[in-house]
């Protein structure tokens, strides 16, 4: 039966993931640099090994308030379309191998951004967790358009 | 298949570079139409296209390699002499060898590109009645063409030429070693001995050293053909130059640390790290560098086909084409070039008969210069045409509605004639298909802006036009200022800044025009730019701020921030796509403490904040200046602090005193000295440039005096060594400030000190109540 890795992370207490193999690596950092007048979930740029990332607020791209970014957050780094792209959660889970039976489609009742961004829900043990559109989750444009 | 796309690929970079070489070798020809050098070599790259074009089943383009090399074996045998038409017919023939290298690279095959008529005008050159041909009577006339299977029997380049020839082979054969011994000591090589061939022979006294040294000699120029150079990805080079900026920001950051710690034996090693880096840094750069010739290398078809097109005589003239420039800048002035010497071929040089009932010699001269010049490289397109008429600028640009009639006088010639960079300004009196739709010079402008470059010209009526490009040597490193908004850090580009001035808000202050802010600035107004507003940011107060004069599209205008910190060089690193569409930051780079700072893009900042467009339009005067000096041939004062030799120039210094180590007096935490019943600050050149001073000994000290505005300062050094004049190129090295960079005088590595600097990073206030003064006295 085939099956997926997924990285899992959470923001605000919901489980979500993105297949492994998008993911470059995973780390918390603390200084951020604001970038003025960009889209409100462009939480920040920040130094990974002299490269410049942007980082962009899952929260806000969910439709929630942005992260405080004081402190250390936690980066899920995103290989991108040729460039990193960094995405702010709250918490990092666990890497998961999912069987695709326990996949279903989004719910009919699941509304607003999140929508957007969920491909599909898996049943784990205990709770769900909602896959992610890693090219739809830094799109920072999304909402604001 | 997969290696048959190699080749053609390798066939495709290859026959480029050929066609390139035909194309000045064709006008070239046409100047020395006797040159049998010229047409063979001609004749033996098409004849390499053609070859492989075969092998490769590219038909069309064989075929039409073969006509145009049937044309060229006609010039070379004598058959028909070299005319104008002929090479017209010729470079024809080139472009279209050129389309269907593109249709090939595009599409993988030759489809769509028709190449009939260009073979019918090469066959029509070809049948021309022989009178065309009076020096062979004896051709016939109507030669039809011959069949490209006839044409393989004419010798072929020989392949070993340019190869380098084994050196046994000619000691051999001049005599110097007998064939045995050669033997034996290729033998000695295939069983292990790894020894040059010529090194056995001389070691076993088998050969003289003066023959064996003749035949590498002879051996040498061949392979510096062959061997001396590679191809090298230019990815994997930009590559390297990234991770050298990250090892500039690194090493930046360690040698602030180590100076913080004041330990002197890793301060040495710091010291010696940045030299490394530095020249790692360079070796680098350097390989990205590509000569200028490069992109000249098109113009000389570019004016023929114009300047023929528009019945004038022009003759090129290159100097400094071995100039080099990083490659992506080069890319970036390829089409702004390009397009100033159509123009100076268009509007710049005159008619025939023009030029004659002036006075001129009838063949009009286009100049390409290139040279460095205080870390920039300068490159000029100059005529000896009409020039440009000042006041007829000045009435098309009050009709275009861009200056106000009444702004005339008070402008200097200069920027007047900026104006034609301004959009929409075209002085051309009648619309011509190469130039003068009025786009063009704003696009010049503007692509070169870009690249942090500039674009100036200068022209006197009657006698010519010079256009000026000044460009940066490289894009990935570029000096800046740090300045504070909010609690935010953010880079500017030197090369955008004028002056700094500092509003204490009583003898300086910020004015409001109907709510819009201005500063006087010597008495012109300056409108002004708050970042914290144009940032979205909350909006601070008038006092204890500074303003930035920066110039960019022309404009001039006054940025206000609320601190600045100091120069630096930074690493320009890409902004993600994502940030690109705010347009109002051009990249991002690590600042010293390894956070991410924003480069702010000076051009869209002034859009942006709605400068009107005919807010007051003042050009550059202050520029040069500002840059600093370090051009050639500059007297310069050569001075000793510590190890390092110091050069300023001397156009700065107004006196050079000894002062007795006892008249040093303090003021607050600053040493003065008494001087012409004036109290003079004394700045140590080794505190500014971080260098061990020599031991403080003797009774005086060695001081050069600056003024500049009524008000001096004496930078002290420990010697005076020489006066020199700097013929040599400054070479950009800049990693501290006050420097413009290093250049080897009098066989000794010197660093040009740059006085304005300098002293701005020892006392910040000089200029600032230099500048307060001036505006009282305005």
């Amino acid at each position: 039966m085939a099956s997926r890795q997924f990285a899992t992370f959470e923001v605000a207490d919901q489980l979500f993931g993105v297949e492994v193999d998008t993911v470059q690596e995973v780390l918390s950092y603390n200084e951020y640099t604001p970038v003025p007048l960009a889209p409100p979930a462009v939480g920040g740029l920040f130094n990974l090994r002299g490269q410049v990332i942007a980082a962009v607020d899952l929260r806000v791209q969910l439709g929630l308030a942005r992260q405080a970014l004081q402190g250390p957050v936690m980066n899920v780094i995103l290989r991108g379309d040729g460039e990193p792209v960094s995405l702010l959660v709250d918490r990092i889970g666990e890497v998961v191998d999912l069987d695709d039976d326990a996949f279903e489609p989004p719910p009919d009742t699941l509304s607003g951004p999140t929508r957007e961004l969920v491909v599909g829900t898996f049943k784990l043990d205990g709770r769900l967790m909602l896959a992610l559109d890693a090219n739809q989750a830094v799109d920072t444009y999304r909402a604001t358009t | 298949m997969e290696d048959l796309g190699e080749i053609v690929g390798e066939f495709l970079m290859e026959s480029h570079e050929n066609l390139d070489q035909i194309d000045r070798d064709l006008v070239a020809l046409e100047q020395e139409p006797g040159s049998r050098d010229l047409i063979s070599r001609i004749f033996r790259a098409i004849h390499t296209i053609k070859g492989t074009s075969g092998f490769l089943a590219f038909s069309r383009l064989e075929t039409l390699a073969h006509a145009g090399e049937s044309l060229l074996s006609r010039l070379r045998d004598g058959v028909q002499p070299v005319t104008p038409t002929t090479i017209t017919t010729l470079l024809a023939t080139i472009d279209g060898v050129r389309n269907l290298l593109e249709a090939i690279e595009q599409n993988n095959s030759e489809e769509g590109v028709d190449v009939d008529a260009i073979i019918a005008a090469v066959h029509a050159q070809m049948n021309a009645p022989a009178d065309a041909a009076p020096a062979a009577p004896a051709a016939p006339a109507a030669e039809t063409p011959e069949p490209i299977a006839e044409v393989p029997a004419r010798e072929a380049p020989d392949p070993v030429e340019g190869q380098r020839r084994p050196l046994g082979e000619m000691l051999v054969e001049s005599g110097a070693a007998e064939p045995s011994d050669v033997g034996s000591a290729l033998q000695a090589q295939l069983e292990g001995d790894e020894r040059k061939l010529g090194t056995i022979l001389l070691e076993e006294g088998k050969a003289q050293p003066a023959a064996v040294s003749e035949a590498l000699q002879a051996q040498t120029p061949k392979r510096s053909v062959a061997d001396s150079a590679i191809r090298v990805d230019v990815d994997l080079l930009d590559t390297l130059m990234n991770m050298v900026g990250e090892l500039v920001l690194a090493r930046n950051q360690l040698v602030r640390g180590v100076m913080e710690t004041g330990d002197s034996g890793l301060v040495r090693s710091a010291q010696r790290l940045g030299m490394i880096t530095s020249e790692l840094q360079e070796g680098i750069m350097k390989t990205r560098m590509q000569p200028i010739e490069h992109i000249w290398s098109k113009l000389p078809r570019v004016i023929r086909d114009l300047s023929q097109s528009l019945g004038k005589k022009v003759e090129l003239v290159m100097e400094g084409k071995e100039t080099e420039l990083d490659r992506s800048l080069l890319e970036a002035v390829k089409d702004p070039l390009t397009h100033l010497v159509r123009n100076a071929v268009d509007h710049g040089i005159e008619d025939v008969e023009r030029r004659v009932a002036a006075g001129k010699s009838p063949e009009g001269t286009l100049t390409l210069r290139a040279y460095h010049e205080g870390g920039h490289v300068a490159v000029e397109v100059a005529d000896d045409g009409a020039g440009m008429d000042v006041d007829r600028i000045a009435a098309k640009a009050v009709e275009k509605g861009l200056l106000r009639a009444e702004q005339i006088p008070g402008m200097d010639k200069r920027e007047i004639m900026a104006m034609v960079f301004q959009p929409g300004f075209s002085t051309a009196a009648k619309v011509t298909n190469v130039s003068g739709r009025g786009v063009g010079m704003d696009v010049v402008k503007t692509n070169i802006e870009r690249i942090g470059g500039a674009v100036s010209v200068d022209s006197t009526l009657g006698e010519g036009t010079v256009w000026r490009l000044n460009i940066p040597l490289t894009l990935a490193i570029v000096q800046a200022l740090t300045v504070d908004c909010g609690d935010q850090r953010y880079v500017i580009p030197q090369v955008a800044v004028l002056e700094l001035v500092y509003i204490d808000g009583t003898s300086t202050k910020i004015e409001y025009a109907s709510g819009a802010p201005v500063y006087r600035l010597r008495g012109k107004l300056l409108p002004l730019v708050r970042l914290d507003r144009a940032l979205g940011f909350e909006v601070g107060g008038d006092q204890g701020v500074y303003i930035m004069v920066l110039q960019a599209d022309g404009r001039r205008f006054g940025l206000v921030v609320d601190r600045v910190l100091n120069t630096e060089e930074v690493v320009v690193k890409a902004l993600n796509s994502r940030l690109k569409d705010i347009g109002l930051y051009s990249g991002a780079t690590i600042l010293g403490d390894g956070k991410v700072g924003l480069i702010l893009d000076v051009s869209s900042l002034a859009r942006r904040s709605h400068l009107a467009a005919d807010a007051d339009r003042e050009n550059t005067i202050g520029m040069s200046r500002a840059t600093g000096g370090g051009g050639t041939g500059e007297r310069l004062l050569i001075t000793a602090v510590g190890e390092r030799r110091v050069a300023i120039p001397l156009d700065t210094v107004t006196r050079l005193e000894e002062f007795p180590r006892n008249r040093i007096e303090q003021a607050g935490s600053r040493e003065v000295v008494q001087y012409r019943g004036q109290i003079l600050p004394l700045m140590r050149l080794s505190h500014v440039l971080g260098a061990y001073s020599e031991a403080e000994e003797g009774d005086t000290v060695s001081v050069v005096v600056y003024s500049e505005g009524g008000r001096s300062v004496a930078l002290v050094v420990d010697r005076i060594v020489d006066i020199a004049e700097n013929s040599t190129t400054a070479r950009r090295d800049v990693e501290e400030d006050g420097l413009v960079g290093t250049a080897v005088i009098q066989q000794r590595v010197t660093e040009l000190l740059d006085v304005r600097r300098a002293i701005l990073a020892a006392d910040p206030n000089f200029y600032r109540e230099m500048s307060d003064e001036m505006l009282v006295e305005a």
